[in-house]
């Protein structure tokens, strides 16, 4: 009798480790580490260089086509494009060119045909070519009105599409799944294991509340002491911290990367990469409020959210696990066009 | 000697089941079941389970906290829509979270928080009669009531974290929710909200205490395993008639660190050390929000955050004042 209660014990201790031991998520040793600022302050860069191969290979940017021969006649002035809104300033053979490449960036697979109608390249009837358009200006927008986020390297198609139609990276306002409802209580955004925030339980959408314009990202305290102004909340701080573990799994960094952890606040203790990174949250807001909302009416019910809202962009959909998207690798120097503001 | 440096209890005795001594009043009344003896568990403390003895505080006790359990659970599980494999998979994300900040302390609906209040209620009321009980305990066995005063440090920490300091924050938004990872979650939001708690001093007593406590232990332990051969387990015999176990404990400790405890200051060490882990951890935690806001700041105020020289990189700027 002694014994079967002696057994059963080590059988549940024994189960409930080796369920452990299973169930976690684990990475060998070795790990590599790059020391990011002063010595003793724990400011260092941890990469599993596996993961880490894995990633290269998966973010390799395609060859450019090489340039075009101008023919010295504008798209404007060629009787045979019409309907060109956007691009009519290229010279035809540079416009080839791009919507060639267009077609390898986003639809390789689909063709000219994903955008246009084949009888008639002008036509507008297919939502697609109106979503393309509007995505040249938004393209256009980041090169030029963005540089403190893109710098001289700027963006492409590709540097989101990487070859599908849609993106693989976007979001949408998330409700989460079902809930019980009734008297039940509230999730209040968060408690599930969510892929949006790095498979932690923070909150599970902190995009819609702070990739919006005037949203409040910042959270710590601003003086010692507790002034009359209330301060934010412990859950807008969770919000916060869900929206930057988002970014940390985006980039492939740790938090400091761009901070000091022992004041995630003070500039003065940051690295250099917060600023672009700062500019980065307002452009994405930008992007999404200017060039995403407006496209709400153009895109089929099928290609909306589950609350009916148009795709969004975030640090993900361009950076895929990369500090620097496609490992910093310009494609957009090869395509000037992409380079030119708009009106 | 070989016996005494095994990890496992090497002494088991086996004899009649020991029922405990008489208490006045009756007391043993409510001690029940036949007691039963475990080898296994023998390795570890005592071999024999039971009597036991619960009584009405122990009984209510339990009944809150199994109320507070279900609350908490039932909640968790409605939060995945009643999927039994969802609740199994993500159990350790699932919370109850405290009512929003917008509340303050007015009862919100259920389903803000109202859960939470009421699951806080049963749980604390679990506490304080486990409490009651370890005291009571301790009288009827004429014992001190050094468990129940240890025993409230912990309980003082518990209520900061849940009651006290959200009631001067006046909302209970400020409060730790239910669950593995968002408990830990709050943690992490809570220090970076509040500047970081490692600039607060009473945290970093707190974290003396503990490191402190489990190295005493370990010291203790060690020494009283180390001197059982020479009858040093019986410890408090030696308090006040001091035997060859104790003097050579003592001396060993002279000689390697100048200094030493006796049989009786050791468990006084001991329990202060327990004791002030949470009190100064629970002083900590009330003072943050109330009265400092940022411990960084506070830190660079009273000088002494260490300054690093970031000459790594030219001087970062906030952007957020540049556009202005």
């Amino acid at each position: 009798m002694n014994m079967k209660y002696g057994l059963a014990f080590i059988a549940v201790a024994a189960g409930a480790l080796l369920a452990m031991a299973t169930l976690m998520h684990w990475e060998r040793p070795p790990m590599a580490s790059t020391q990011l600022g002063p010595r003793g302050v724990g400011m260092v860069w941890t990469q599993n260089p596996r993961t880490e191969a894995i990633v290269k290979s998966k973010n390799i940017a395609p060859e450019s086509d090489p340039p075009a021969q101008l023919s010295g006649i504008k798209v404007k002035d060629s009787p045979d494009y019409q309907n060109v809104k956007v691009l009519g300033d290229l010279d035809v053979e540079e416009f080839n060119r791009l919507m060639g490449a267009i077609t390898n960036w986003v639809a390789p697979d689909e063709g000219c045909t994903y955008c246009h109608n084949p009888e008639n390249m002008a036509d507008d009837g297919l939502y697609t070519k109106v979503v393309a358009r509007r995505m040249l200006q938004m393209t256009r927008q980041i090169n030029t009105m963005w540089t403190p986020h893109v710098q001289q390297t700027g963006v492409t198609c590709y540097t989101c599409h990487r070859g599908n139609p849609v993106p693989a990276n976007l979001w949408f306002k998330n409700d989460g799944p079902p809930h019980a409802g009734g008297m039940s209580a509230s999730r209040q955004g968060e408690g599930l294991s969510s892929k949006s925030v790095g498979m932690t339980s923070l909150p599970y959408d902190p995009f819609t509340a702070l990739l919006a314009k005037g949203a409040q990202i910042r959270v710590d305290g601003t003086t010692a002491l507790p002034t009359d102004k209330p301060g934010a909340s412990i859950h807008d701080t969770e919000v916060t911290y869900g929206l930057m573990i988002h970014m940390s799994e985006a980039l492939g960094v740790n938090c400091t990367f761009c901070h000091n952890s022992r004041q995630f606040a003070s500039w003065s203790e940051s690295r250099p990469q917060r600023v672009p990174a700062w500019h980065g949250l307002r452009m994405v807001t930008d992007l999404n409020e200017t060039f995403m909302a407006s496209l709400q009416g153009t895109f089929p019910k099928n290609r909306l959210g589950p609350s009916g809202d148009v795709a969004k962009i975030n640090c993900a959909t361009c950076h895929q696990g990369v500090n620097k998207p496609l490992y910093g690798v310009s494609m957009a120097k090869d395509y000037p066009e992409l380079r030119v503001a708009n009106p | 000697m070989i016996e005494y440096q095994n990890i496992f209890t090497r002494t088991q005795i086996h004899g009649p089941a020991d029922m405990g001594v008489p208490l006045p009043n009756g007391g043993n009344r409510e001690r029940v079941g036949k007691p039963i003896f475990v080898h296994l568990f023998g390795l570890l403390g005592d071999a024999q389970v039971g009597p036991i003895y619960l009584g009405w505080l122990g009984i209510l006790s339990i009944l809150c906290g199994v109320i507070a359990f279900e609350i908490i659970g039932l909640n968790m599980w409605a939060s995945v829509n009643w999927n039994p494999i969802q609740f199994v998979r993500q159990l350790f994300w699932l919370a109850l979270e405290p009512p929003p900040a917008k509340y303050g302390l007015h009862f919100p609906p259920m389903a803000e928080g109202g859960w939470w209040l009421l699951a806080g209620f049963f749980l604390t009321a679990s506490i304080i009669l486990w409490w009651v009980r370890t005291y009571r305990r301790a009288i009827a066995l004429g014992m001190g009531t050094h468990v129940a005063w240890a025993f409230a440090a912990a309980i003082w920490l518990y209520l900061v974290l849940g009651f006290i300091r959200p009631l001067l924050m006046g909302n209970f938004g400020e409060a730790v929710p239910f669950g593995i990872f968002p408990h830990l979650d709050w943690t992490a939001a809570f220090s970076i909200r509040y500047g970081n708690l490692f600039y607060n001093p009473f945290h970093m007593l707190s974290i003396a205490f503990l490191y402190g406590s489990a190295l005493l232990f370990a010291m203790h332990a060690a020494t009283i395993l180390a001197v059982s051969r020479l009858g040093g387990e019986r410890e408090i015999e030696q308090i006040v008639d001091r035997g060859t176990a104790s003097e050579r404990a003592a001396l060993f400790w002279r000689w390697t660190m100048g200094f030493n405890a006796t049989m009786e200051s050791i468990h006084r060490w001991a329990w202060w050390f327990a004791v002030l882990c949470p009190l100064a951890g629970g002083i900590g935690i009330l003072l943050t929000g109330t009265v400092v806001d940022n411990w960084y700041l506070w830190g660079i105020k009273h000088g002494f955050a260490p300054e690093y020289a970031y000459d790594m990189w030219a001087p970062v700027l906030d952007p957020a004042l540049a556009a202005k």
